[in-house]
């Protein structure tokens, strides 16, 4: 049970370095701005009646998210939700990202997967700070977790921080969790049709990374098709290629993430 | 299926009304679902009625409500209404089109007693 907010525990755990624990901590943000009373009438029992709600039904999610995004936005802290199918390369596109940018900005990692710390270990060996939460039996990460994950985390001030969600190209779409950008990975060993497949997580991205290209020669991958299917749905999204493995393409991705922190330290 | 934490979340609103508004039972819920939104009505009903078993809405009639998805399409100039979020205009075919409904999760009233 979290002493501030109320929650029960559900099954989400999360996972810290130095200690495992489910949520039983205090914290210092709190999540009181719940949804608004519409109306508070005295007492009037009929038998049946009809009552208007009106609210969105992610609307706690959204207020958590609200919170989340108020306390990045106070310590400028610039936050990144990557999203994608599972085996897409994700995590060797964070931990290559980590190795070329630690030594000019802080960087710490909140990792979500339904089960195991690997994750987590794995951008830890690159020498930042990470946390993971187990979703259990969730598909996908939500604001509340990721405020009790940055209470565990305590990225730094003027730091960069990776949310990386649990691999599914669908439930991640509908929670925001406080980010100030969803990028969706891609790589070129799925079909180039993904987009089309799941159009909503590709309309809630701002950028795609399209991963593993250099394994383009070997599969039948129509680059230019699936970018074009990715505009379909969302005709803003920013494309970059790149391969974790190689390096190819990362010198973008990198002035990208650089320039976009500077803008969030500009608040 | 998160649909399954949508429900939760209706529940949540459901307990936190019930006390706000002076109700114990929940008979009827309304909900407004874009046809644009991430959810899957059928996948709804069923997360429905798992997650108000033993609440105070266990038993009630879960009524959904669609909403077309409708978007102002830039080349034609006017609002059109589309199935998927990957259509193209029915007009004119292009796909340069600003989403502007049909993405809302909402509940929007209860039968209580």
């Amino acid at each position: 049970m979290c002493i501030d907010c109320g929650c029960s525990a559900g099954d989400a755990k999360i996972v810290g370095h130095s200690h495992d624990h489910d949520h039983a901590h205090s914290h210092d943000h709190h999540h009181e701005n719940r949804l608004s009373p519409v109306h508070a009438h005295a007492p009037n029992i009929n038998p049946a009646r009809i009552v208007k709600i009106e609210q969105d039904i992610l609307g706690k999610n959204n207020q958590y998210a609200q919170v989340n995004r108020d306390y990045f936005h106070l310590h400028k802290i610039f936050t990144l939700n990557l999203v994608s199918s599972p085996g897409s390369g994700k995590t060797s596109l964070l931990t290559k990202t980590i190795e070329l940018l630690k030594a000019e900005l802080s960087i710490s990692v909140i990792e979500g997967d339904q089960q195991t710390s690997n994750d987590a270990e794995r951008i830890r060996a690159t020498g930042v700070k990470a946390v993971q939460i187990n979703t259990g039996k969730g598909c996908h990460l939500d604001a509340h977790g990721i405020g009790h994950a940055i209470e565990t985390l305590a990225p730094e001030d003027n730091s960069l921080l990776f949310i990386e969600n649990v691999g599914n190209l669908v439930c991640p779409s509908a929670f925001d969790l406080g980010e100030a950008h969803k990028v969706v990975i891609l790589s070129v060993t799925e079909g180039e049709d993904k987009p089309l497949k799941y159009p909503d997580m590709f309309a809630a991205a701002d950028i795609m990374l399209l991963n593993k290209i250099d394994l383009l020669p070997h599969v039948d991958f129509d680059v230019a098709q699936c970018i074009e299917y990715a505009r379909r749905v969302n005709p803003r999204i920013k494309v970059l290629q790149v391969s974790a493995r190689t390096g190819e393409g990362l010198a973008v991705w990198l002035q990208w993430l650089k320039a976009s922190h500077s803008v969030a330290l500009i608040g | 299926m998160h649909e399954m934490s949508l429900c939760e979340g209706i529940l949540d609103v459901l307990q936190q009304q019930a006390k706000q508004q002076q109700f114990v039972r929940v008979k009827t819920v309304w909900l407004e679902i874009g046809k644009l939104s991430s959810v899957e009505p059928d996948a709804l009903r069923f997360g429905f009625d798992v997650v108000m078993q033993g609440s105070l809405a266990e038993s009630a009639t879960l009524e959904i409500i669609e909403v077309d998805g409708q978007a102002w399409c830039f080349a034609c100039q006017q609002q059109i209404i589309i199935e998927h979020r990957y259509d193209g205009c029915p007009l004119c075919g292009a796909y340069q089109l600003q989403i502007n409904d049909g993405e809302q999760m909402r509940i929007k009233e209860l039968e209580v007693a």
